[in-house]
């Protein structure tokens, strides 16, 4: 997603503590968790704590609907904040297998546990070309510091 | 002189880089948007106490012994024989009834006992308007700008106008609204006025620039003392539009008839002459022009600036501004719409990214506080 100001420090209190070391992550701030599942490449994919730290107040989520395709680069959902709209982009290719459809009515979970319970969508992946371009965690959280 | 356009900064600029303030580009000016949630900083302002550095914003000073007349001569409201110590709010239009601006003239008087006249213009139109009032007033009056020299703290809440006496000589409660006067803060001498954008009383403070962050700073104590504390431009926009105020550049431009724009109280033309006039009285008579509305959104949806607004599948408006109000907690947005589908009650449809949203046109304001 865009975020205007990434000003804000990453240093979060209160966000519970998941290992993302096997996590990537879109420069758009956007992550994937890419799991085995009886032979398939299945991501999950959220936005960062630094995303929902910048973006604040957020209100409504659109989801896609399961089944739909996704294409890393494109926009696969919106975040309704108070101050703005902002697209999330798919940081992988494939099919939606899953929505997170109890979290659009408890977005406060993104502020506690961006990274496990606020998981957005799962997708199976029909490639893995796009894993190459993303970031590890390490290199993520030196983009956001230096940005 | 450079090429490069300098970015412009209040004299509280240091101050809300180090206090966590996330500054952006505001009209050529470099100012706080948020310091921490956009929300917390709303709700503390309804609550109790919400600080604002609004130092962008224009203030000029007209001098001249045909001033009162000058300025009548240009403003959609009547400025001649207003009392001494009242602030009216009025439009600037062009000759096509376009609005160039909308501003607060202040008539006041000074520590000296001298009355004089000013003017707080919006930011993005400072430059427009010293230019314009210059040429209109020929040698009939002068203007200085003196945004540069002064900063404007706005204190609104609740609570404000109790916190703010403990500074001031002069109680801004006993001001009524839209009043201002000059008072003394400490040795300095400032401008206090019941005015503000946010729906809430409390008032605002013209101070010099160099006394500013020293003033600021004894606001913040006393705003935290009692559950208040500084808010940044987006807090501002939620507060103004739940308020249904309009911002230029948004609900106003010199697109708008001033006859649009549902502010018939800032304009009296009876009796009067001033740029426009003809066109406005024409344009209020003339049904295929928009007007100003306010519409709130079923769900969570915002309906944002250039959202178009739909009935029957046809484009009949567009939203101007809009976002979920934190007070009201419903999606709100103020737009322009086909006159027939103006009345409250009228159900409307919004084109949101593709997607239809449903909606109704509503009477404004959206949030009025208790008297």
């Amino acid at each position: 997603m865009a975020l205007a100001n990434t000003g804000i420090s990453n240093e979060r209190r209160g966000v519970k503590i998941v290992s993302v070391e096997n996590y990537l992550f879109a420069e758009s701030h956007e992550w994937a968790h890419v799991t085995d599942e009886g032979g398939d490449k299945v991501a999950t994919v959220g936005i960062s704590a630094h995303a929902v730290e910048a973006l604040t107040d957020l209100v409504y989520m659109e989801l896609p609907e399961v089944g739909s395709s996704v294409t890393a680069g494109e926009s696969f959902g919106e975040v309704e904040s108070v101050k703005a709209t902002s697209d999330m982009y798919s940081p992988v290719d494939g099919e939606v297998i899953a929505v997170n459809s109890a979290l659009p009515e408890s977005l406060e979970t993104l502020n506690d546990d961006p990274y496990s319970q606020g998981w957005i969508i799962k997708v199976k992946l029909s490639s893995e070309d796009s894993l190459a371009k993303l970031l590890d965690h390490a290199a993520y959280e030196k983009m956001c510091n230096e940005g | 002189m450079s090429s490069v356009e300098q970015v412009l900064k209040s004299p509280l600029h240091c101050w809300h880089g180090k206090s966590g303030g996330k500054m952006v580009d505001f009209a050529g000016w470099s100012m706080p948007i948020q310091y921490s949630s956009i929300v917390q900083e709303h709700n503390q302002t309804r609550n109790a106490i919400g600080l604002f550095d609004v130092s962008h914003m224009g203030r000029l000073w007209f001098s001249g012994a045909d001033v009162e007349s000058a300025l009548d001569a240009l403003t959609t409201r009547r400025i001649a024989g207003v009392a001494g110590g009242k602030i009216r709010y009025s439009l600037l239009t062009n000759d096509e009834g376009g609005i160039l601006d909308d501003v607060l003239v202040y008539h006041l008087t000074g520590i000296d006992s001298q009355p004089f006249y000013m003017m707080v213009v919006n930011a993005s139109n400072r430059a427009k308007i010293v230019a314009w009032l210059t040429e209109k007033f020929g040698d009939a009056a002068a203007l200085e700008d003196r945004t540069a020299a002064t900063a404007m703290i706005a204190v609104q809440g609740p609570k404000a106008n109790a916190e703010v006496v403990k500074l001031t000589d002069l109680d801004p409660a006993s001001l009524g609204n839209y009043e201002g006067a000059t008072t003394m803060i400490g040795d300095v001498e400032v401008i206090v006025s019941r005015t503000g954008y946010t729906g809430e009383d409390g008032c605002e403070l013209i101070v010099p620039a160099e006394n500013a962050t020293q003033i600021w700073e004894q606001l913040v104590e006393l705003a935290g003392a009692v559950g208040g504390g500084v808010c940044g431009l987006a807090a501002r926009d939620t507060l103004r539009l739940e308020a249904a105020m309009p911002l230029y550049g948004h609900e106003l431009s010199e697109g708008i008839n001033a006859a649009q724009a549902s502010l018939g109280f800032a304009i009296n033309t009876k009796g009067r002459q001033f740029p426009g006039k003809k066109a406005i009285l024409a344009a209020r008579k003339n049904e295929s022009l928009r007007v100003r509305v306010g519409f709130v959104l079923e769900g969570k949806r915002a309906a944002r600036e250039n959202v178009p607004v739909v009935v029957d599948g046809n484009v009949v408006g567009k939203v101007t501004s809009g976002t979920f109000g934190p007070t009201v907690a419903k999606s709100i947005s103020m737009g322009y719409i086909d006159r027939q589908y103006g009345e409250p009650g009228t159900q409307v449809q919004f084109d949101i990214r593709g997607k239809i949203h449903d909606g109704v046109v509503v009477e404004l304001p959206f949030y009025k506080r208790e008297a």
